[in-house]
């Protein structure tokens, strides 16, 4: 198991979203993908992409504007 | 029904284009399956050099509209069509080809990014796209 780290800090949509699934891809079963960004329709649209994927939420969390999301693959 | 979204390129507009490239994107992310049908003024996109090229939907003015939203989308950190492209083949959609307007337009093959598209094909294609799709899209 291991952590990757995307960064999407100053990118829009649909860039969030996509560079999201392209780690949950390149995720083994049990990685845990952390997104970080600054766009704020991201943040409601990842969880929900994640629901979708049938993957688990681990947390979202957000300080000034940088939200962070956790996910389990 | 499959989860399955299949959208024809019909415009060539750059502001369009970016539309059908998004939403295809925003489905595949999704883990939905994406299929891009270009025909008539889109085929002009899949040209060698002509991702960038089209005109904006809506007040051009001879591409100074187009440089104005260009300068705006940069600032805004929006991706180019290429990343937009190459994600969406990286997440496994499929772009499709209309052969009979490619005649029309007068586009040749090797006139083509062939290396991106998975077929070259007509309308029953399409359709058979289509009614697998929840989500289709004319754009």
């Amino acid at each position: 198991m291991s952590d990757i780290k995307v960064d999407c800090t100053g990118e829009t949509c649909p860039i969030p979203l996509v560079e999201t699934r392209k780690a949950l891809r390149k995720a083994k079963e049990g990685d845990i993908v952390e997104v970080i960004g600054t766009h704020p329709s991201s943040k409601k649209e990842i969880p929900m992409a994640v629901k979708a994927l049938g993957l688990e939420l681990i947390d979202i969390q957000e300080k000034d504007g940088v939200w962070k999301i956790r996910i389990r693959r | 029904m499959a989860d399955k979204a299949t959208i024809i390129v019909h415009s060539g507009d750059m502001d369009k284009v970016y539309s059908a490239l998004i939403i295809a994107n925003g489905a595949l992310a999704m883990g939905m399956e994406a299929s891009l049908f270009f025909t008539f003024w889109g085929l002009q996109r899949l040209k060698k050099g002509g991702l960038e090229r089209g005109p904006l939907s809506k007040m051009n003015m001879l591409g100074l509209g187009k440089w104005m939203v260009k300068r705006k989308m940069k600032k805004a950190g929006v991706a180019s069509l290429e990343k937009l492209l190459q994600d969406f083949k990286e997440l496994g959609g499929k772009i499709l080809v209309c052969d009979m307007t490619m005649e029309i337009m007068g586009i040749k093959k090797e006139d083509l990014r062939d290396d991106l598209i998975s077929d070259y094909c007509a309308v029953g294609t399409y359709i058979n796209e289509a009614k697998e799709s929840s989500v289709t899209l004319f754009i």
